[in-house]
């Protein structure tokens, strides 16, 4: 047993040699639970414990949680501790609730109040104690109780040194936590001001808030920008000995460079000539440092060099307006692609794919093409691999496309399973964007089929479809490869569809040459029906009765085959459906009838690519770098197809180019248009949003459709469907005016944390709404986790009414979704309820109200509402046969909720008593002041 | 930002977990199964970052532990290394030579430590000094108050 630090917990270093000495993990846990059972009693034993006791019982307890067990009782205890004047009993208090207490605990309100005592002490490290806990819990309590307080604490000039550091991340905690709690920026130009502190510490801690807290209020903190490029420079400038202690193996303050240059990303590159001449000075500096000789040979100052250098071309990058500097930071991270240090190249191709997106970098970023692709072939690491890919698509353009494309072919033979998918869908966009002439995509596609097939999901092959339908010049050729890809003895069944579906548009394209007559086009797909599934056999069905009107000549084949029992008596009904239905199709139609309705089908009217989509559903960064690629408006989009008409670019990435965000919206489908950020505009300064139909949206907590508001110019109904954590809430807009709506925009928000509980996706509108017409729009639902705010949806457009004055309308409304919505409700008999009800029996998990009864007490009423919550009505369970229960389970996507009701109506005394009992504390709590609302 | 930090030794036996931002514990149990398992099965010579779901989780190898911790998209991955390399610093000064079982035996004094350094999964105090200064001035107050229930210990506690 090696020496124990500090006072030393003899009895706690036993129990942790006895565990340590357990041969099995049943030995272990037997010890376990006897101690369990030991510090059980001593907690209920009538003999009180002193501090030292708690103490060491409340470690032990903390030991056997970070084992991996439940801990479900000592709570209280490390509660008591806190209030101890003792440091060390407080601190392990601390310890324990930080690592152990849940933030809705109902021991809160006595930690805050602990909290508060320690505050005010005059002991600072007693604050210092304080400060952390706030810091490591951070809950929503503790906001409401300390938000005020602490901005004076940070700025006041009697506070030390280390209690203005720990503020200042406790402040920066509570804000990320609960942005709408923290008081608006009085003290932004104090804070500010900490940059200029004498005390590094205090700088570096300062820094990192001011960060956070310049992203949302940019005009208050703008200040920070100059006073962080003189303490950068002063940084930059120094030596390593200037700085002591903050120097880090010979790199002066490489934590607190990185912050302020973070910090200086927040902002565009600063207009006043003397900051800008400064912030360039710095920058040069940094890429000069770089080709120093190493003042150490350690990694570490190697690592923390490189830390700021890379941070350093990120700002270089954010302001894209040197080309001199972004040209010079490409070559740096050129020389880090074939450096030893594996990290190193990493990073370095991380960083290019940035730079690759500059119009002043993209050509020198093209130079390493070479030892890019090179990185793909030899590197050893996948993660690295990874990364070469990811520079490969940001760097490719029409130069480049068919070199990398073709290399990129070449590595998916061998690539790594996990990543295989990705690279199918970044080769088809690549191929697709930049195809100087179609054939080229078609081969392309197919080559992708033909080598990964089983990683081509259904949106690269539906898509080689539509731009081969769309495209007549490319039609002839691609039956003709199809046609060839399926002679080979081993296809894909991917490959199977794609040439079904093209053969049996343009199979007559080829027809004409014997060695692929209809008889031999028909008997090559027929070949490969029986080894594909059911789907691909229905899609060869159609296939085949489209030959019948291409080759009226094989058409009593292909009858033959419909006919065959197979087909015709299938168990599967889609497909027994259509050899039926084509069968006697082929038979009652005549030619012309038959020509008529399986004509060639129509081009796809389709904007967007449905690939682009895809690619950022599985890697959200996607989405940014394509947005910067948007914002950079000079560079050329190479996007082929400009003479289509009609057909048009399918990707249609140029149009983008010159429109605002709303054409993001469009061209990248749904996603976009549902925000969840929560500094949105949607958001006012304080946080919350006024809401329009704020007073009478809880009706909607028992009813699934209605008007959620309605003025004389426009009416807003919702109709809800829900499916376990599925929500469909179907909006209606009605115009009631005798003009049309213009910029209509309905958006979604779910403010601060329900971004993360409750996702939301909008289905795009129409921008017009036309007089006295409605509109309709869906917005789906997935309920991740409990929640226990409402979304709100801002609809805003221009309307002129009978005044004649062009008038903006804008308003928040609550949307109809709370946690109720997503019961499932659940039939029990009176045994299992109560059964149920006793499990559920921890204080935390029960929440109860008396309350006046709003509305007359008549038990059909009441019952019309409870069964409009969602949850099962059971009759027959109660005793008393006035009250009211009911069951069911709440599904989120992380866990489902078990959840019990129970209402008991008091006639004469006009009041009700709500009970609700639920497995997560947070959401009986939250039902529960939903429902007293109802009744 | 950083959200969490877990020490755990090459057996993958968790020695110390940190969270910065509020998961769910079934969420914490299932981050550090994969993260352990994952960077266990990695070879020496790989880069020491990898991503896992939208974090970037950076690790490195001390004789028998891993120090992991993730940080966000857009943070930066060198210095996450060296806030690893500072603390593992820290707790050598503290500790003299640190070891796993020193951990083991002392994990409030490592959490202790933690907090000096990082605050709200930043950094607070990036000088090896202050941080120590301020441990063994918690030290100073513990050895001030005599410890009680000294005679109890002795026997089974």
């Amino acid at each position: 047993m090696p020496a124990v630090k500090g006072d030393g917990m003899r009895g706690l270093a036993v129990f942790i040699s006895d565990i340590r000495n357990c041969k099995s993990k049943e030995a272990e846990l037997k010890r376990i639970n006897k101690e369990l059972a030991n510090i059980r009693s001593k907690f209920k034993g009538d003999k009180t414990l002193d501090g030292y006791q708690k103490k060491k019982y409340v470690c032990k307890l903390l030991f056997i949680f970070l084992l991996g067990n439940d801990i479900d009782f000592g709570h209280m205890e490390a509660v008591n501790l806190l209030s101890s004047n003792k440091y060390t009993e407080k601190q392990i208090g601390y310890l324990f609730i930080s690592v152990l207490i849940e933030a809705n605990s109902d021991l809160m309100k006595l930690i805050v109040q602990a909290i508060r005592n320690d505050l005010m002490s005059r002991n600072p490290v007693h604050v210092n104690l304080a400060l952390q806990c706030i810091s490591n819990i951070g809950s929503r309590d503790m906001a409401e109780a300390f938000a005020n307080d602490l901005p004076k604490l940070l700025v006041s000039g009697d506070t030390i040194d280390f209690v203005k550091q720990s503020a200042a991340l406790c402040l920066l905690k509570l804000f990320r936590n609960s942005p709408d709690v923290m008081p608006s920026p009085d003290h932004a130009s104090r804070i500010v001001h900490l940059l200029n502190d004498s005390h590094m510490g205090v700088v570096t801690s300062a820094a990192s808030l001011i960060e956070a807290l310049s992203k949302r209020w940019p005009d208050d903190y703008k200040g920070c920008v100059s006073l962080a490029i003189s303490r950068l420079s002063r940084i930059v400038t120094a030596t390593y000995t200037d700085l002591q202690d903050y120097t880090y193996y010979f790199v002066p303050a490489p934590w607190l460079c990185v912050k302020l240059l973070r910090l200086l990303q927040n902002y565009p590159p600063p207009e006043d000539p003397s900051n800008k001449a400064r912030l360039l000075e710095c920058l040069e500096g940094i890429l000069n440092k770089a080709q120093d000789a190493p003042k150490s040979k350690k990694v570490q100052h190697s690592n923390a060099k490189n830390a700021v250098l890379f941070e350093a071309i990120a700002l270089i990058i954010h302001m894209d307006s040197e080309p001199n500097l972004l040209v010079r930071a490409c070559n740096q991270l050129g020389a880090f692609l074939s450096h030893r240090e594996t990290n190193l190249r990493y990073l370095a191709l991380e960083s290019m794919c940035l730079l690759a997106t500059s119009e002043f970098s993209h050509e020198a970023v093209k130079k390493h093409q070479e030892t890019i692709i090179n990185s793909l072939k030899t590197e050893r690491d996948v993660s690295v691999r990874q990364r070469a890919v990811d520079l490969l698509y940001a760097m490719c353009d029409r130069t480049n496309a068919s070199e990398i494309v073709a290399e990129m072919l070449t590595y998916l033979e061998t690539a790594d399973y996990s990543i295989r998918e990705e690279m199918v869908l970044k080769v088809a966009i690549l191929a697709e964007k930049y195809a100087n002439d179609y054939t080229w995509y078609v081969d392309v596609i197919l080559k992708l089929i033909r080598i990964a097939g089983d990683y081509v999901s259904e949106e690269v092959w539906y898509r080689v479809i539509q731009i081969v339908v769309n495209r007549e010049d490319v039609q002839g050729y691609a039956a003709k490869t199809v046609f060839e890809a399926l002679q080979r003895p081993a296809c894909h069944e991917n490959m199977v569809k794609v040439g079904g579906y093209i053969l049996g548009e343009f199979g007559n394209l080829i027809a004409g040459d014997q060695r692929s007559a209809p008889q031999v086009q028909f008997e090559l797909l027929h070949s490969k029906y029986h080894l594909c599934s059911i789907g691909t056999r229905c899609l060869l069905l159609t296939t085949y009765v489209k030959f019948c009107n291409l080759f009226p000549e094989i058409k009593h084949i292909i009858q033959e085959v419909f006919r065959t029992d197979h087909n015709l008596k299938n168990p599967d009904a889609e497909l027994q459906q259509r050899a039926v239905e084509y069968l006697s199709m082929s038979k009652v139609a005549t030619p012309d009838v038959l020509a008529t309705i399986l004509e060639e089908m129509p081009p796809f009217a389709e904007k967007e690519s449905s690939l682009l989509a895809k690619l950022k559903k599985h890697k959200p960064q996607v989405e940014e770098l394509e947005s910067v690629a948007q914002e950079k408006k000079s560079r050329p989009q190479a996007v082929m197809a400009q003479d289509g008409g009609a057909v048009g670019s399918l990707v249609d990435l140029d149009h983008s180019a010159h429109s605002e965000a709303a054409a993001l919206v469009d061209i990248f489908g749904s996603p976009s248009t549902t925000t969840t950020s929560t500094n949105n505009t949607a958001t006012q300064p304080t946080g919350e949003p006024v809401v329009a139909n704020k007073d009478d949206y809880s009706k909607f907590v028992s009813k699934l459709n209605g008007v959620l508001y309605e003025d004389e110019t426009v009416q807003v109904g919702c109709k809800l469907e829900t499916r376990n954590n599925l929500a469909r809430l179907g909006m209606f807009y009605g115009n009631k005016t005798q003009t049309p709506f213009t910029d209509f925009k309905p958006v979604v928000v779910c403010p601060g944390a329900l971004s993360v509980q409750l996702q939301a996706q909008a289905k795009p509108m129409d921008a017009v709404v036309a007089a006295g017409t409605q509109v309709q729009q869906l917005i789906n639902f997935v309920c991740v986790q409990e929640f226990n705010r409402t979304p709100i949806i801002q609809v805003s457009f221009n309307y002129t009414p009978t005044s004649g004055q062009s008038t903006h309308f804008d308003k928040f409304l609550y949307l109809p979704i709370f946690i109720n919505k997503f019961f499932e409700p659940t039939e029990m008999t009176s045994e299992t309820f109560f059964a149920r009800w006793k499990a559920l029996g921890i204080p935390s998990q029960e929440s109860q109200r008396i309350f006046i009864a709003k509305h007359p007490i008549d038990s059909t009423q009441v019952n019309a509402k409870l069964t409009g919550i969602g949850a099962k009505l059971l009759s027959d369970v109660d005793p008393n046969p006035e009250n009211f229960v009911c069951a069911g389970i709440i599904h989120t996507q992380t866990q489902q909720i078990g959840t019990l009701i129970r209402l008991e109506p008091n006639k004469q005394a006009k009041k009700y008593r709500l009970t609700v009992r639920s497995s997560k504390d947070a959401v009986s709590k939250y039902l529960c002041d939903l429902l007293a609302d109802l009744f | 930002m950083m959200q969490f930090m877990l020490l755990f030794s090459r057996q993958g036996k968790l020695r110390l977990q940190k969270w910065y931002f509020s998961y769910l514990d079934k969420q914490k149990k299932k981050i550090c199964r994969e993260l352990i398992t994952q960077i266990l099965s990695r070879k020496p010579k790989m880069c020491a970052f990898l991503e896992y779901k939208d974090l970037k989780v950076v690790y490195k190898r001390y004789a028998s532990l891993y120090f992991c911790c993730a940080v966000e998209e857009g943070d930066n991955e060198l210095l996450a290394l060296e806030i690893i390399h500072r603390y593992v610093e820290l707790l050598d000064k503290y500790f003299g030579s640190v070891c796993e079982l020193d951990i083991i035996f002392n994990f409030e004094k490592a959490y202790f430590i933690l907090d000096e350094f990082l605050l709200a999964g930043e950094i607070q105090e990036t000088s090896k000094k202050q941080v120590l200064k301020a441990i063994a001035a918690q030290d100073l107050l513990q050895e001030e108050e005599t410890p009680q229930g000294f005679f109890e210990d002795h026997g089974l506690g």
